[in-house]
């Protein structure tokens, strides 16, 4: 398989999503090890066409796949970290670390959020980016949260968040903790506000941003074989000292467990968040105000016949 | 019986000295002579030294501490007429956090707490005080029942982290605290939580999202165990007492931050010196802030309260 090796190690193009495998004209597929071509894989959404394994995208790849095309507007993205705790590990400042990472995912921190429509439904949208330490939640994490919740509320649009994360950021200590109170606290208010959120969870969707916001959606969604999980295997394995039963925390489990509501493959994906999104659409004339108008456009349209998601209400 | 940290040795030598010759000053019937008296004077002083530059990992051994004083003896010492309440409900009891009914002078005030073992038997019952979701689940109903009463709720903050167990992912670990983080947030009642030992992550907070946060000055609040931390940034667990220093997790700390409200002075040695003391400072704090609290309305608390958390983080904010 040498020539597999030096394929993936010799060309790449600029405009390829990054993903947690080299890129190249092949990958090779972790769920079966099937050599699938890079072009293969983008049509398919970073799916495998075999054995349905989705690959781990980066956010703006992510977004590109669930929001209307051509329709997500960044917000927040003057927001950056600081180093409060001026905290070091075994080798770098975390100020380094941070810079490597902005580095290698062009993004300034773990999360993009904006406004987009999904299936012509107005959304706050977030989704975390694993490539950029972990997907771990600090204080830029949260504050987009918190904003994009605000937002909602202000807007009048349906949150949906996208997580891909390892937990909370620890060179940002008890601020990072804090996030998990400050962005669960504030969804009171857009339950108040009769606003909807649909919480997505990839591949990962662990610890304490599970333990927030990502366990919180009316409707919890989750992309096939994603990890979800509290605590990591290694800590409950030591803990209990007993092996663990075949698709621990993965998706499957959590869903027959009854913390999800659906799997959803990436490719039916932007189908699925707006269908569901449809029902409270209409519920709330357009998500309008107790007693208000609109203020976005609203087109009341039936499910087409085979129960599917309708469509008029895409239409712009 | 005493329980000594390695770096209390300067003063435990002194104060097994100062046994031995009070030991033997009994026997043959003598007044304490000046000898003594220097020693104790010395113990005292080197104690006193010793406990104003505590480390924070020095800090995190107090908090641990196998002698110090736990919610429970908190509770019996602060309020009168505790009622333990039982059960989520759902699925079980779970002793790693205790609630219920108690008295604050005249005032009724629901007390939650996580609750360690003091020995082997108990710690094996109480899962060395890391709560289950039912725990969880268990809080948050007596938080919503206060609420619906207008009665003020009382936290009392000590364990180690949620547990990790099977059984508690296959119940819904996170999910069970998310819904505690943002019911807490809406109740409309005061919420006081005092830190009285470790504040472990997510497990802590999931009963700590109140008006007013206190810590005990050898307490500690963190992201992750100082252990933790290191085994996965220094890749090397024994490298703790770097990773207590970089989380700043002491109550100075969090003080700092912006993250408590208060700090609670201990006895010196350690709230375990004198668990009367500790106590009496806890009830005195809580009725000082249930006092403050008192007249204000129930929207007006949670407007509070959201206001504090959602101000929480720090960074920074170029135009995009
Ligand atoms: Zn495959």
């Amino acid at each position: 398989m040498t020539w597999l090796k030096r394929e993936r190690t010799g060309i790449k193009k600029k405009k390829e999503p990054r993903s947690d495998v080299p890129e190249g004209l092949w990958t090779k597929c972790e769920g079966c090890g099937e050599a699938l071509f890079q072009t293969v894989l983008e049509e398919n959404l970073w799916t495998c066409p075999h054995c349905d394994h989705h690959f781990r995208v980066p956010a703006r790849t992510a977004i590109g796949y669930l929001a209307d095309p051509d329709t997500f507007t960044e917000r927040f993205a003057g927001l950056e970290a600081l180093d409060p705790l001026e905290f070091r590990d075994a080798k770098l400042p975390y100020p380094e670390r941070l810079k490597a990472a902005q580095q290698e995912t062009g993004q300034k921190d773990a999360a993009l959020a904006g406004v987009a429509t999904i299936g012509g439904k107005p959304v706050n949208l977030v989704v975390m980016d694993f490539f950029f330490m972990g997907g771990s939640m600090g204080s830029v994490v949260g504050e987009k949260v918190a904003r994009a919740i605000e937002t909602a509320v202000a807007e009048r649009r349906a949150l949906v968040i996208v997580s891909a994360t390892g937990g909370a950021r620890m060179q940002e200590g008890i601020l990072s903790l804090m996030q998990l109170a400050k962005t669960s606290a504030l969804l009171v208010r857009l339950q108040e506000a009769r606003l909807p959120f649909v919480s997505i969870l990839s591949d990962p969707s662990t610890a304490g941003v599970l333990a927030s916001f990502a366990s919180l959606g009316d409707v919890v969604l989750a992309e096939p074989k994603a990890l979800v999980g509290f605590a990591g295997a290694r800590v409950i394995r030591q803990t209990i000292g007993e092996e663990l039963p075949p698709g621990f925390q993965r998706a499957e489990f959590v869903l027959e467990k009854g913390f999800i509501d659906r799997i959803v493959h990436r490719k039916r994906m932007r189908d699925e968040v707006s269908h569901i999104l449809e029902f409270f659409w209409r519920s709330t004339r357009g998500f309008a105000p107790d007693g208000g108008e609109s203020p976005h456009a609203f087109r009341p349209a039936l499910p087409s016949a085979d129960g599917g998601p309708g469509t008029s209400a895409r239409s712009r | 019986m005493s329980v000594w940290l390695d770096f209390e040795k300067p003063v435990m030598e002194l104060e097994l000295k100062i046994q031995e010759l009070r030991a033997h000053a009994a026997e043959q019937g003598l007044e304490a002579d000046d000898q003594l008296v220097e020693l104790e004077r010395r113990a005292d002083a080197l104690r006193r030294d010793i406990y104003a530059r505590l480390t924070p990992y020095q800090r995190v051994q107090l908090a641990r501490h196998p002698r110090r004083p736990y919610a429970l003896d908190y509770i019996e010492r602060c309020f009168t007429g505790w009622t333990e309440l039982h059960g989520d409900r759902h699925f079980a009891d779970d002793p790693a956090i205790v609630g219920g009914l108690a008295l604050l002078e005249a005032r009724p005030v629901m007390v939650i707490g996580q609750q360690k073992g003091r020995d082997t038997k108990e710690n094996l019952m109480r899962r060395f005080g890391m709560p289950n979701p039912e725990g969880y689940r268990k809080a948050l109903r007596l938080m919503q029942l206060a609420g619906r009463f207008h009665v003020p709720v009382v936290t009392l903050v000590d364990t180690p982290g949620a547990y990790p167990g099977l059984g508690a992912e296959e119940r819904g670990q996170a999910e069970a605290i998310a819904v505690n983080l943002r019911e807490m947030a809406r109740l409309e009642t005061p919420i006081v939580t005092v830190v009285i030992g470790e504040g472990g992550s997510g497990g802590a907070l999931a009963i700590a999202v109140a008006n007013v946060v206190l810590m005990f000055e050898n307490s500690i609040y963190s992201v992750i165990s100082p252990e933790g931390c290191a085994s996965i940034l220094w890749r090397d667990g024994k490298k703790g007492p770097l990773a207590a220093e970089a989380l700043k997790l002491t109550a100075q700390d969090l003080l700092g931050l912006g993250i408590v409200d208060g700090i609670l002075p201990e006895p010196l040695g350690g709230a375990h010196r004198d668990a009367a003391a500790a106590a009496a400072t806890v009830r005195a704090a809580i009725v000082r802030q249930l006092d403050d609290l008192s007249g204000v309305s129930g929207p007006e608390l949670v407007e509070r309260r959201l206001g504090k958390f959602r101000g929480m983080g720090v960074f920074k904010e170029s135009p995009a």
